[in-house]
Protein backbone atom coordinates (compact mmCIF):
# COMPACT_ATOMS: atom_id res chain seq x y z
CA UNK A 1 0.00 0.00 0.00
CA UNK A 2 1.68 3.20 -1.50
CA UNK A 3 -0.86 5.60 0.29
CA UNK A 4 1.15 6.63 3.73
CA UNK A 5 0.29 5.40 6.98
CA UNK A 6 -2.73 7.68 8.62
CA UNK A 7 -2.56 8.63 11.15
CA UNK A 8 1.30 8.95 10.49
CA UNK A 9 3.88 7.55 12.38
CA UNK A 10 4.68 8.27 15.97
CA UNK A 11 8.24 6.70 16.40
CA UNK A 12 10.70 8.29 13.69
CA UNK A 13 13.35 5.87 13.61
CA UNK A 14 16.10 7.67 12.15
CA UNK A 15 19.98 8.81 12.01
CA UNK A 16 21.37 12.08 13.20
CA UNK A 17 25.06 12.78 11.19
CA UNK A 18 27.34 15.47 12.85
CA UNK A 19 29.13 17.02 10.18
CA UNK A 20 31.15 18.77 12.78
CA UNK A 21 33.49 15.73 13.49
CA UNK A 22 32.69 13.56 10.24
CA UNK A 23 36.04 12.78 8.91
CA UNK A 24 34.97 11.38 5.65
CA UNK A 25 36.57 7.87 6.04
CA UNK A 26 34.18 6.21 4.24
CA UNK A 27 34.03 3.29 6.87
CA UNK A 28 30.24 4.15 7.75
CA UNK A 29 29.32 3.52 3.96
CA UNK A 30 31.90 0.00 3.64
CA UNK A 31 30.51 -1.58 6.45
CA UNK A 32 26.82 -0.74 4.93
CA UNK A 33 27.27 -2.48 2.30
CA UNK A 34 29.33 -5.02 3.32
CA UNK A 35 26.37 -6.10 6.16
CA UNK A 36 23.33 -5.00 3.77
CA UNK A 37 24.88 -7.49 0.67
CA UNK A 38 23.41 -10.20 3.22
CA UNK A 39 20.74 -8.29 4.63
CA UNK A 40 17.03 -7.53 4.35
CA UNK A 41 17.80 -6.30 0.22
CA UNK A 42 20.86 -8.56 -0.85
CA UNK A 43 22.33 -8.95 -2.51
CA UNK A 44 23.85 -5.65 -3.49
CA UNK A 45 25.47 -6.25 -7.12
CA UNK A 46 28.51 -4.74 -8.55
CA UNK A 47 28.79 -4.31 -12.27
CA UNK A 48 32.44 -4.22 -14.33
CA UNK A 49 33.58 -3.94 -11.06
CA UNK A 50 37.33 -3.81 -11.65
CA UNK A 51 36.57 -2.04 -15.23
CA UNK A 52 39.47 1.01 -15.53
CA UNK A 53 37.07 2.16 -18.41
CA UNK A 54 35.68 5.63 -18.27
CA UNK A 55 31.61 5.18 -17.52
CA UNK A 56 28.98 7.15 -20.30
CA UNK A 57 25.70 8.51 -19.58
CA UNK A 58 23.66 5.46 -19.17
CA UNK A 59 25.48 2.85 -20.54
CA UNK A 60 26.94 -0.30 -18.88
CA UNK A 61 30.58 1.06 -18.83
CA UNK A 62 32.97 1.82 -15.95
CA UNK A 63 32.82 0.24 -12.66
CA UNK A 64 29.54 0.92 -10.91
CA UNK A 65 27.07 -0.80 -8.42
CA UNK A 66 24.42 -0.34 -5.69
CA UNK A 67 25.31 1.14 -2.00
CA UNK A 68 22.79 2.52 0.39
CA UNK A 69 25.45 5.33 1.65
CA UNK A 70 27.83 7.43 -0.35
CA UNK A 71 30.08 9.45 1.41
CA UNK A 72 30.72 13.45 -1.13
CA UNK A 73 33.52 15.91 0.57
CA UNK A 74 32.24 19.70 0.14
CA UNK A 75 34.23 23.16 0.31
CA UNK A 76 32.19 25.65 1.68
CA UNK A 77 33.03 29.83 1.86
CA UNK A 78 35.67 31.49 0.35
CA UNK A 79 39.48 31.49 0.79
CA UNK A 80 41.23 31.14 4.69
CA UNK A 81 37.57 31.31 5.47
CA UNK A 82 36.40 28.15 3.31
CA UNK A 83 35.65 24.89 5.48
CA UNK A 84 35.77 21.04 3.85
CA UNK A 85 32.73 19.20 5.63
CA UNK A 86 32.21 15.50 5.10
CA UNK A 87 28.91 14.50 4.01
CA UNK A 88 27.71 10.96 4.46
CA UNK A 89 24.25 10.74 2.35
CA UNK A 90 21.66 8.24 2.85
CA UNK A 91 17.86 7.86 2.95
CA UNK A 92 16.57 10.09 5.23
CA UNK A 93 13.15 7.87 5.83
CA UNK A 94 11.02 11.42 5.07
CA UNK A 95 7.64 11.81 6.84
CA UNK A 96 6.47 12.83 3.32
CA UNK A 97 8.12 10.41 1.27
CA UNK A 98 6.79 10.91 -2.53
CA UNK A 99 8.82 7.36 -3.42
CA UNK A 100 6.00 5.68 -1.98
CA UNK A 101 3.19 7.80 -3.26
CA UNK A 102 4.61 7.36 -6.77
CA UNK A 103 5.10 3.36 -6.50
CA UNK A 104 2.15 2.17 -8.91
CA UNK A 105 2.63 -1.55 -7.25
CA UNK A 106 2.49 -0.79 -3.40
CA UNK A 107 5.85 -2.51 -3.09
CA UNK A 108 7.59 0.73 -1.57
CA UNK A 109 6.15 0.97 1.68
CA UNK A 110 6.22 3.66 4.46
CA UNK A 111 6.45 0.94 8.15
CA UNK A 112 2.94 2.65 10.43
CA UNK A 113 5.37 1.28 13.95
CA UNK A 114 8.47 2.89 13.27
CA UNK A 115 8.46 5.04 10.24
CA UNK A 116 11.40 3.25 8.01
CA UNK A 117 10.60 3.38 4.12
CA UNK A 118 11.55 -0.46 2.53
CA UNK A 119 11.09 -1.77 -1.15
CA UNK A 120 9.61 -5.26 -1.42
CA UNK A 121 11.40 -7.19 -3.78
CA UNK A 122 9.42 -9.54 -4.26
CA UNK A 123 6.54 -6.92 -5.98
CA UNK A 124 8.80 -4.41 -6.80
CA UNK A 125 8.34 -3.90 -11.19
CA UNK A 126 11.92 -1.80 -11.58
CA UNK A 127 9.77 1.33 -13.08
CA UNK A 128 12.43 3.69 -11.34
CA UNK A 129 9.94 6.18 -10.77
CA UNK A 130 10.54 5.95 -7.19
CA UNK A 131 14.33 7.32 -7.61
CA UNK A 132 12.98 9.73 -9.74
CA UNK A 133 10.67 11.23 -6.88
CA UNK A 134 13.61 11.00 -4.64
CA UNK A 135 15.63 14.66 -3.96
CA UNK A 136 18.28 12.99 -2.33
CA UNK A 137 19.29 10.65 -4.24
CA UNK A 138 18.64 7.39 -1.55
CA UNK A 139 17.54 4.93 -4.08
CA UNK A 140 19.64 3.06 -6.33
CA UNK A 141 18.74 0.16 -9.35
CA UNK A 142 19.98 -2.89 -9.28
CA UNK A 143 19.93 -3.78 -12.70
CA UNK A 144 21.11 -7.57 -11.87
CA UNK A 145 18.04 -7.99 -9.49
CA UNK A 146 15.65 -5.76 -11.60
CA UNK A 147 14.63 -4.04 -8.53
CA UNK A 148 14.92 -0.86 -6.84
CA UNK A 149 17.06 -1.14 -3.43
CA UNK A 150 17.40 1.65 -0.61
CA UNK A 151 18.55 1.85 2.77
CA UNK A 152 16.46 -0.42 5.08
CA UNK A 153 17.96 1.50 8.59
CA UNK A 154 18.99 -1.75 9.16
CA UNK A 155 15.99 -3.57 9.78
CA UNK A 156 17.69 -6.69 10.45
CA UNK A 157 20.04 -5.78 12.74
CA UNK A 158 17.95 -3.13 15.31
CA UNK A 159 15.46 -5.85 16.27
CA UNK A 160 17.21 -8.46 15.92
CA UNK A 161 17.37 -10.48 19.19
CA UNK A 162 20.61 -12.68 18.10
CA UNK A 163 22.98 -9.66 18.65
CA UNK A 164 24.16 -8.21 21.82
CA UNK A 165 21.78 -5.15 22.54
CA UNK A 166 24.64 -2.85 22.18
CA UNK A 167 24.75 -3.58 18.05
CA UNK A 168 21.23 -3.22 17.31
CA UNK A 169 21.91 -0.21 16.06
CA UNK A 170 22.72 0.51 12.12
CA UNK A 171 25.88 -0.99 10.89
CA UNK A 172 26.86 2.68 9.74
CA UNK A 173 26.60 3.89 13.58
CA UNK A 174 28.01 0.93 14.56
CA UNK A 175 31.14 1.00 12.76
CA UNK A 176 32.01 5.16 13.07
CA UNK A 177 35.12 5.80 14.15
CA UNK A 178 34.33 9.15 15.58
CA UNK A 179 30.81 8.53 16.84
CA UNK A 180 29.76 11.29 14.02
CA UNK A 181 26.14 8.99 13.54
CA UNK A 182 23.66 8.87 16.23
CA UNK A 183 20.34 6.90 15.83
CA UNK A 184 17.24 6.90 17.51
CA UNK A 185 13.81 7.84 17.86
CA UNK A 186 13.38 11.56 16.74
CA UNK A 187 9.53 11.22 17.44
CA UNK A 188 10.71 11.31 20.73
CA UNK A 189 11.35 14.42 22.09
CA UNK A 190 12.71 13.00 25.45
CA UNK A 191 15.29 10.57 23.54
CA UNK A 192 19.26 11.63 23.17
CA UNK A 193 18.78 11.71 19.12
CA UNK A 194 16.68 14.92 19.77
CA UNK A 195 17.84 16.28 22.33
CA UNK A 196 21.28 16.45 20.45
CA UNK A 197 19.68 17.90 17.66
CA UNK A 198 17.87 20.48 19.78
CA UNK A 199 21.45 21.52 21.43
CA UNK A 200 22.81 21.74 18.38
CA UNK A 201 20.64 23.14 15.99
CA UNK A 202 20.32 19.75 13.41
CA UNK A 203 18.48 20.79 10.23
CA UNK A 204 16.92 19.18 7.61
CA UNK A 205 18.59 18.55 3.88
CA UNK A 206 16.58 20.36 1.19
CA UNK A 207 13.49 21.80 3.43
CA UNK A 208 11.79 23.72 -0.11
CA UNK A 209 11.15 20.05 -1.51
CA UNK A 210 8.58 19.38 2.00
CA UNK A 211 9.45 15.97 2.40
CA UNK A 212 9.96 16.43 6.30
CA UNK A 213 12.97 14.17 6.37
CA UNK A 214 13.00 12.28 9.76
CA UNK A 215 16.93 12.06 9.86
CA UNK A 216 18.84 15.25 11.06
CA UNK A 217 22.39 16.77 9.94
CA UNK A 218 24.32 18.36 12.88
CA UNK A 219 26.24 21.63 11.40
CA UNK A 220 29.64 22.49 11.88
CA UNK A 221 30.66 24.04 14.89
CA UNK A 222 31.35 28.19 14.19
CA UNK A 223 34.81 28.59 13.08
CA UNK A 224 37.33 29.81 15.91
CA UNK A 225 39.83 31.89 15.76
CA UNK A 226 42.35 30.15 17.94
CA UNK A 227 43.31 26.72 18.36
CA UNK A 228 41.69 25.07 20.86
CA UNK A 229 39.96 28.37 22.45
CA UNK A 230 39.51 26.42 25.89
CA UNK A 231 39.70 29.88 27.84
CA UNK A 232 43.59 28.91 28.79
CA UNK A 233 45.09 32.06 28.80
CA UNK A 234 43.14 33.66 31.06
CA UNK A 235 42.73 30.44 33.61
CA UNK A 236 46.29 30.78 33.87
CA UNK A 237 46.81 34.18 34.37
CA UNK A 238 44.72 33.42 37.22
CA UNK A 239 46.63 30.64 38.01
CA UNK A 240 50.26 32.54 38.00
CA UNK A 241 48.35 35.21 40.14
CA UNK A 242 47.21 32.22 42.94
CA UNK A 243 50.66 31.21 43.34
CA UNK A 244 52.29 34.16 43.49
CA UNK A 245 50.14 35.02 46.30
CA UNK A 246 50.81 32.10 48.02
CA UNK A 247 54.84 32.79 48.17
CA UNK A 248 55.70 31.71 52.18
CA UNK A 249 57.73 34.69 53.63
CA UNK A 250 60.88 34.03 55.39
CA UNK A 251 61.96 30.71 54.44
CA UNK A 252 65.89 30.95 53.22
CA UNK A 253 65.32 31.10 49.66
CA UNK A 254 61.84 32.66 49.26
CA UNK A 255 63.26 36.10 50.64
CA UNK A 256 64.49 36.38 46.96
CA UNK A 257 61.36 35.66 45.85
CA UNK A 258 59.76 37.79 48.21
CA UNK A 259 62.00 41.08 47.23
CA UNK A 260 61.32 40.11 43.12
CA UNK A 261 57.90 40.01 44.44
CA UNK A 262 58.34 43.71 45.74
CA UNK A 263 60.29 44.73 43.28
CA UNK A 264 57.95 43.48 40.72
CA UNK A 265 55.03 44.88 42.57
CA UNK A 266 56.30 48.50 42.77
CA UNK B 1 17.19 12.83 -17.03
CA UNK B 2 18.27 9.79 -18.69
CA UNK B 3 15.72 9.35 -21.90
CA UNK B 4 14.41 5.92 -21.84
CA UNK B 5 13.97 4.88 -25.77
CA UNK B 6 10.80 2.83 -24.40
CA UNK B 7 9.31 5.90 -22.56
CA UNK B 8 9.74 8.30 -25.29
CA UNK B 9 8.46 5.80 -27.91
CA UNK B 10 5.42 4.91 -25.49
CA UNK B 11 4.43 8.69 -24.81
CA UNK B 12 4.75 9.98 -28.19
CA UNK B 13 3.14 6.65 -29.75
CA UNK B 14 0.48 6.29 -27.50
CA UNK B 15 -0.67 10.08 -27.29
CA UNK B 16 -0.98 10.19 -31.57
CA UNK B 17 -3.09 7.18 -31.23
CA UNK B 18 -5.07 8.44 -28.02
CA UNK B 19 -5.66 11.54 -30.04
CA UNK B 20 -6.74 10.05 -32.67
CA UNK B 21 -9.14 7.66 -30.88
CA UNK B 22 -10.23 10.99 -29.27
CA UNK B 23 -10.87 12.09 -32.81
CA UNK B 24 -12.58 8.98 -34.29
CA UNK B 25 -14.94 8.82 -30.77
CA UNK B 26 -16.24 12.27 -31.58
CA UNK B 27 -16.77 12.22 -35.35
CA UNK B 28 -18.07 8.65 -35.32
CA UNK B 29 -20.94 9.90 -32.28
CA UNK B 30 -21.01 13.45 -34.39
CA UNK B 31 -21.99 11.42 -38.03
CA UNK B 32 -18.37 13.52 -38.98
CA UNK B 33 -17.74 10.73 -40.69
CA UNK B 34 -19.16 7.94 -42.57
CA UNK B 35 -19.46 4.71 -40.49
CA UNK B 36 -17.54 3.26 -43.46
CA UNK B 37 -15.58 -0.88 -42.78
CA UNK B 38 -12.49 0.75 -44.38
CA UNK B 39 -12.60 3.83 -42.38
CA UNK B 40 -13.27 1.51 -39.32
CA UNK B 41 -10.77 -1.05 -39.54
CA UNK B 42 -7.80 1.53 -40.82
CA UNK B 43 -9.06 3.88 -38.05
CA UNK B 44 -9.01 1.52 -35.04
CA UNK B 45 -6.35 -0.46 -36.40
CA UNK B 46 -4.35 2.79 -36.41
CA UNK B 47 -5.03 4.21 -33.21
CA UNK B 48 -5.64 1.09 -31.09
CA UNK B 49 -2.44 0.02 -32.63
CA UNK B 50 -0.06 2.72 -31.79
CA UNK B 51 -2.01 2.75 -28.08
CA UNK B 52 -0.86 -1.03 -27.86
CA UNK B 53 2.86 -0.56 -29.11
CA UNK B 54 3.01 2.11 -26.87
CA UNK B 55 1.90 0.67 -23.57
CA UNK B 56 3.73 -3.09 -24.31
CA UNK B 57 6.97 -0.60 -24.80
CA UNK B 58 6.59 1.07 -21.82
CA UNK B 59 6.95 -2.47 -20.36
CA UNK B 60 9.96 -2.69 -22.12
CA UNK B 61 12.50 -0.56 -19.42
CA UNK B 62 10.80 -2.37 -16.18
CA UNK B 63 13.18 -4.88 -14.31
CA UNK B 64 10.06 -7.16 -13.72
CA UNK B 65 7.81 -6.78 -17.28
CA UNK B 66 5.84 -9.67 -15.77
CA UNK B 67 5.12 -8.11 -12.71
CA UNK B 68 3.83 -5.14 -14.60
CA UNK B 69 -0.11 -6.29 -13.66
CA UNK B 70 0.59 -4.96 -9.78
CA UNK B 71 1.25 -1.59 -11.69
CA UNK B 72 -2.89 -1.15 -11.60
CA UNK B 73 -3.40 -1.49 -7.71
CA UNK B 74 -2.09 2.01 -6.07
CA UNK B 75 -4.55 4.05 -7.87
CA UNK B 76 -4.87 6.00 -4.53
CA UNK B 77 -1.88 7.45 -4.61
CA UNK B 78 0.12 7.11 -7.52
CA UNK B 79 -0.37 8.73 -11.30
CA UNK B 80 1.82 6.04 -12.96
CA UNK B 81 -1.18 3.91 -11.26
CA UNK B 82 -4.07 5.64 -12.85
CA UNK B 83 -2.42 5.79 -16.19
CA UNK B 84 -2.45 1.65 -16.55
CA UNK B 85 -6.08 1.72 -15.14
CA UNK B 86 -7.40 4.53 -17.61
CA UNK B 87 -5.02 2.94 -20.68
CA UNK B 88 -7.12 -0.61 -19.93
CA UNK B 89 -10.16 0.81 -18.84
CA UNK B 90 -10.34 3.01 -22.44
CA UNK B 91 -9.94 -0.39 -23.96
CA UNK B 92 -13.46 -1.52 -23.14
CA UNK B 93 -15.73 1.60 -24.50
CA UNK B 94 -12.91 1.39 -27.60
CA UNK B 95 -13.76 -1.87 -28.08
CA UNK B 96 -17.53 -1.61 -28.07
CA UNK B 97 -17.23 1.30 -30.65
CA UNK B 98 -15.05 -0.77 -32.76
CA UNK B 99 -17.07 -3.39 -32.10
CA UNK B 100 -20.41 -1.28 -33.40
CA UNK B 101 -18.65 0.35 -36.40
CA UNK B 102 -16.78 -2.60 -37.96
CA UNK B 103 -19.14 -5.07 -37.85
CA UNK B 104 -22.42 -3.15 -37.33
CA UNK B 105 -21.92 -0.18 -39.42
CA UNK B 106 -22.98 1.75 -36.28
CA UNK B 107 -21.65 4.80 -34.48
CA UNK B 108 -24.36 6.94 -33.68
CA UNK B 109 -27.27 6.18 -30.92
CA UNK B 110 -26.16 3.88 -27.91
CA UNK B 111 -22.75 3.17 -30.42
CA UNK B 112 -22.25 6.91 -30.16
CA UNK B 113 -21.90 6.64 -26.22
CA UNK B 114 -18.94 4.37 -26.48
CA UNK B 115 -17.26 6.59 -28.48
CA UNK B 116 -17.86 9.61 -26.74
CA UNK B 117 -16.81 7.60 -23.51
CA UNK B 118 -13.19 6.10 -25.75
CA UNK B 119 -12.73 9.77 -26.45
CA UNK B 120 -12.94 10.61 -22.32
CA UNK B 121 -11.17 7.89 -21.62
CA UNK B 122 -8.51 8.65 -24.26
CA UNK B 123 -8.26 12.34 -22.91
CA UNK B 124 -7.81 10.95 -19.05
CA UNK B 125 -5.01 8.21 -20.35
CA UNK B 126 -2.95 11.84 -21.82
CA UNK B 127 -3.52 13.38 -18.70
CA UNK B 128 -2.46 10.76 -16.63
CA UNK B 129 0.25 10.36 -18.22
CA UNK B 130 1.28 13.87 -18.36
CA UNK B 131 0.39 13.90 -14.20
CA UNK B 132 2.82 11.19 -14.02
CA UNK B 133 5.64 14.26 -14.37
CA UNK B 134 4.65 16.90 -13.64
CA UNK B 135 3.75 15.72 -9.93
CA UNK B 136 7.11 15.81 -9.33
CA UNK B 137 8.32 18.04 -7.06
CA UNK B 138 12.54 17.12 -7.65
CA UNK B 139 12.46 18.48 -11.57
CA UNK B 140 11.32 22.22 -12.04
CA UNK B 141 10.44 21.10 -15.78
CA UNK B 142 8.19 18.59 -15.71
CA UNK B 143 6.64 20.21 -12.10
CA UNK B 144 5.08 22.81 -14.31
CA UNK B 145 1.33 23.57 -14.94
CA UNK B 146 2.00 23.56 -18.47
CA UNK B 147 3.45 20.00 -18.80
CA UNK B 148 -0.34 18.33 -19.30
CA UNK B 149 -1.72 21.19 -21.57
CA UNK B 150 1.63 20.61 -24.05
CA UNK B 151 0.93 16.52 -23.68
CA UNK B 152 -2.62 17.20 -24.50
CA UNK B 153 -2.57 19.54 -26.95
CA UNK B 154 0.37 17.59 -29.05
CA UNK B 155 -2.01 14.15 -28.54
CA UNK B 156 -4.68 16.37 -30.29
CA UNK B 157 -2.30 17.48 -32.86
CA UNK B 158 -0.74 14.32 -33.92
CA UNK B 159 -4.04 12.44 -33.76
CA UNK B 160 -5.52 15.67 -36.05
CA UNK B 161 -3.09 15.11 -38.49
CA UNK B 162 -3.60 11.30 -38.58
CA UNK B 163 -7.70 11.65 -39.05
CA UNK B 164 -7.14 14.26 -41.96
CA UNK B 165 -4.76 11.58 -43.76
CA UNK B 166 -7.80 9.13 -42.79
CA UNK B 167 -10.79 10.80 -43.68
CA UNK B 168 -9.31 12.34 -47.22
CA UNK B 169 -8.61 8.78 -47.97
CA UNK B 170 -11.56 7.06 -47.34
CA UNK B 171 -14.12 9.52 -46.77
CA UNK B 172 -15.77 11.83 -44.11
CA UNK B 173 -15.15 15.66 -43.18
CA UNK B 174 -11.39 16.14 -44.79
CA UNK B 175 -11.38 19.80 -44.52
CA UNK B 176 -12.38 19.82 -40.82
CA UNK B 177 -9.89 17.86 -39.55
CA UNK B 178 -7.18 19.76 -41.67
CA UNK B 179 -8.24 22.99 -40.59
CA UNK B 180 -8.50 21.23 -36.93
CA UNK B 181 -4.87 20.23 -37.81
CA UNK B 182 -3.28 23.67 -38.45
CA UNK B 183 -5.00 25.20 -35.51
CA UNK B 184 -4.04 22.46 -32.99
CA UNK B 185 -0.38 22.61 -34.35
CA UNK B 186 -0.18 26.77 -34.10
CA UNK B 187 -1.64 25.97 -29.97
CA UNK B 188 0.72 23.58 -30.05
CA UNK B 189 3.82 25.93 -30.69
CA UNK B 190 2.53 28.18 -28.28
CA UNK B 191 2.09 26.62 -25.61
CA UNK B 192 5.65 24.70 -26.11
CA UNK B 193 7.12 27.87 -26.94
CA UNK B 194 5.67 29.78 -23.63
CA UNK B 195 6.71 26.40 -21.46
CA UNK B 196 10.59 26.87 -22.92
CA UNK B 197 10.44 30.73 -21.72
CA UNK B 198 9.12 30.22 -18.54
CA UNK B 199 11.76 27.27 -17.54
CA UNK B 200 14.25 29.45 -18.62
CA UNK B 201 13.13 32.46 -16.91
CA UNK B 202 12.59 30.71 -13.72
CA UNK B 203 15.43 30.45 -11.20
CA UNK B 204 16.07 27.06 -9.61
CA UNK B 205 14.99 27.29 -5.52
CA UNK B 206 17.42 24.00 -4.83
CA UNK B 207 21.20 25.12 -4.66
CA UNK B 208 24.00 22.88 -3.39
CA UNK B 209 23.49 25.26 -0.59
CA UNK B 210 20.20 24.01 0.37
CA UNK B 211 21.14 20.42 -0.41
CA UNK B 212 23.81 20.03 1.83
CA UNK B 213 22.59 22.85 4.32
CA UNK B 214 26.04 24.22 4.45
CA UNK B 215 25.15 27.39 2.55
CA UNK B 216 25.44 29.37 5.37
CA UNK B 217 28.94 28.94 5.48
CA UNK B 218 29.38 30.29 1.78
CA UNK B 219 29.28 29.32 -2.22
CA UNK B 220 28.99 25.35 -1.69
CA UNK B 221 31.04 22.68 -4.27
CA UNK B 222 31.89 19.09 -4.35
CA UNK B 223 35.55 18.60 -3.68
CA UNK B 224 35.16 14.76 -4.05
CA UNK B 225 32.44 12.90 -5.10
CA UNK B 226 31.21 9.84 -3.46
CA UNK B 227 32.51 7.40 -6.37
CA UNK B 228 35.18 7.02 -8.55
CA UNK B 229 32.92 6.12 -11.38
CA UNK B 230 29.32 7.49 -12.77
CA UNK B 231 26.93 5.86 -10.12
CA UNK B 232 22.98 4.59 -10.98
CA UNK B 233 21.90 8.25 -9.36
CA UNK B 234 24.25 10.20 -11.75
CA UNK B 235 23.49 8.55 -15.30
CA UNK B 236 19.76 8.09 -14.55
CA UNK B 237 19.20 11.87 -13.57
CA UNK B 238 22.42 13.35 -13.76
CA UNK B 239 22.08 12.64 -17.40
CA UNK B 240 24.06 15.51 -19.66
CA UNK B 241 24.22 14.39 -22.91
CA UNK B 242 21.38 16.29 -24.62
CA UNK B 243 21.26 19.12 -22.36
CA UNK B 244 24.15 20.88 -24.26
CA UNK B 245 22.32 20.20 -27.48
CA UNK B 246 19.23 21.66 -26.29
CA UNK B 247 19.19 24.95 -28.79
CA UNK B 248 19.25 22.73 -31.71
CA UNK B 249 16.87 20.07 -30.66
CA UNK B 250 13.80 23.28 -30.16
CA UNK B 251 14.93 24.23 -33.42
CA UNK B 252 14.64 20.39 -34.70
CA UNK B 253 11.56 19.44 -33.29
CA UNK B 254 9.89 22.70 -33.92
CA UNK B 255 10.81 22.34 -37.95
CA UNK B 256 9.93 18.92 -38.23
CA UNK B 257 6.84 19.09 -35.52
CA UNK B 258 4.65 22.48 -36.67
CA UNK B 259 6.53 24.01 -39.30
CA UNK B 260 6.86 21.18 -41.86
CA UNK B 261 3.63 20.50 -41.76
CA UNK B 262 2.15 23.54 -41.47
CA UNK B 263 3.58 24.57 -44.69
CA UNK B 264 2.59 21.00 -46.55
CA UNK B 265 -0.71 21.47 -45.44
CA UNK B 266 -1.46 24.23 -47.66
CA UNK B 267 -0.59 21.74 -50.43
CA UNK B 268 -3.36 19.63 -49.92
CA UNK B 269 -6.12 21.74 -50.40
CA UNK B 270 -4.77 22.91 -53.74
CA UNK B 271 -4.25 19.90 -55.24
CA UNK B 272 -6.74 17.33 -56.38
CA UNK B 273 -7.66 13.93 -56.63
CA UNK B 274 -4.85 11.04 -55.07
CA UNK B 275 -1.96 13.61 -55.03
CA UNK B 276 -3.15 15.05 -51.73
CA UNK B 277 -2.42 12.29 -49.96
CA UNK B 278 1.72 12.91 -50.51
CA UNK B 279 2.06 16.15 -48.92
CA UNK B 280 -0.63 15.17 -46.25
CA UNK B 281 0.60 11.60 -45.41
CA UNK B 282 4.53 13.57 -45.32
CA UNK B 283 2.95 16.02 -43.18
CA UNK B 284 1.46 13.58 -40.40
CA UNK B 285 4.89 11.85 -40.49
CA UNK B 286 7.12 14.70 -39.82
CA UNK B 287 4.21 15.97 -36.77
CA UNK B 288 4.51 12.82 -35.25
CA UNK B 289 8.67 12.63 -35.82
CA UNK B 290 8.40 16.40 -34.32
CA UNK B 291 6.76 14.75 -31.43
CA UNK B 292 9.31 11.94 -30.32
CA UNK B 293 12.54 14.76 -31.13
CA UNK B 294 10.04 16.89 -28.18
CA UNK B 295 9.73 13.69 -26.08
CA UNK B 296 13.09 13.08 -25.98
CA UNK B 297 14.27 16.79 -25.15
CA UNK B 298 11.56 16.88 -22.72
CA UNK B 299 13.75 14.28 -20.62
CA UNK B 300 16.99 15.54 -21.52
CA UNK B 301 16.47 18.90 -20.61
CA UNK B 302 14.90 18.09 -16.97
CA UNK B 303 17.34 18.77 -14.31
CA UNK B 304 16.80 16.70 -11.17
CA UNK B 305 17.63 18.06 -7.39
CA UNK B 306 19.50 15.38 -6.63
CA UNK B 307 22.39 16.83 -8.50
CA UNK B 308 23.35 19.60 -6.80
CA UNK B 309 24.98 16.64 -4.63
CA UNK B 310 27.31 16.07 -7.79
CA UNK B 311 28.61 19.30 -8.64
CA UNK B 312 25.65 21.39 -9.62
CA UNK B 313 25.01 24.55 -8.45
CA UNK B 314 21.15 24.70 -8.52
CA UNK B 315 18.74 22.28 -10.05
Amino acid sequence: MTSLPNPAPTKKLGLVIDLDICVGCHACAVNCKEWNTGGHSAPLTDWNAYSGAEAEDGEDTGAWGVWFNRIHTYEAGEGAEARTVHFPRSCLHCEEPACVSVCPTGASYKREEDGIVLVNPDTCIGCKLCSWACPYGAREYDHEDGVMKKCTMCIDRIYNENLEEVDRVPACVSTCPVSARHFGDLGDADSAVSKLVAERGGYDLMPEMGYKPVNKYLPPRPRKDTAGATGAPTRLEALAAQAADAVPTGAGGSKLLSWVDAMLSR
Amino acid sequence: MHPAASVIFFTSASGAGYGLLFLLGIAGAGGLVPGSLALGLVGFALSLGLITAGLMASTFHLGHPERAWRALSQWRSSWLSREGLAAIATYIPAGLFAVGWVFLGETRGVWGVFGLLASLGAVATIACTGMIYASLPTIRQWHHPMVVPVYLVLGLYNGALWMAVLTSTLGGEAELFLDLAIIAGLLAAAVKTAYWRSIDRAVAKTTSGTATGLGDLGRVRLLEGPSTSRNYVMREMGYRVARKHAAKLRLIAGLLGVLVPLALLPLVTLGSGGWTMIPLFLAALSGSAGVVVERWLFFAEATHVVTTYYGAEAA
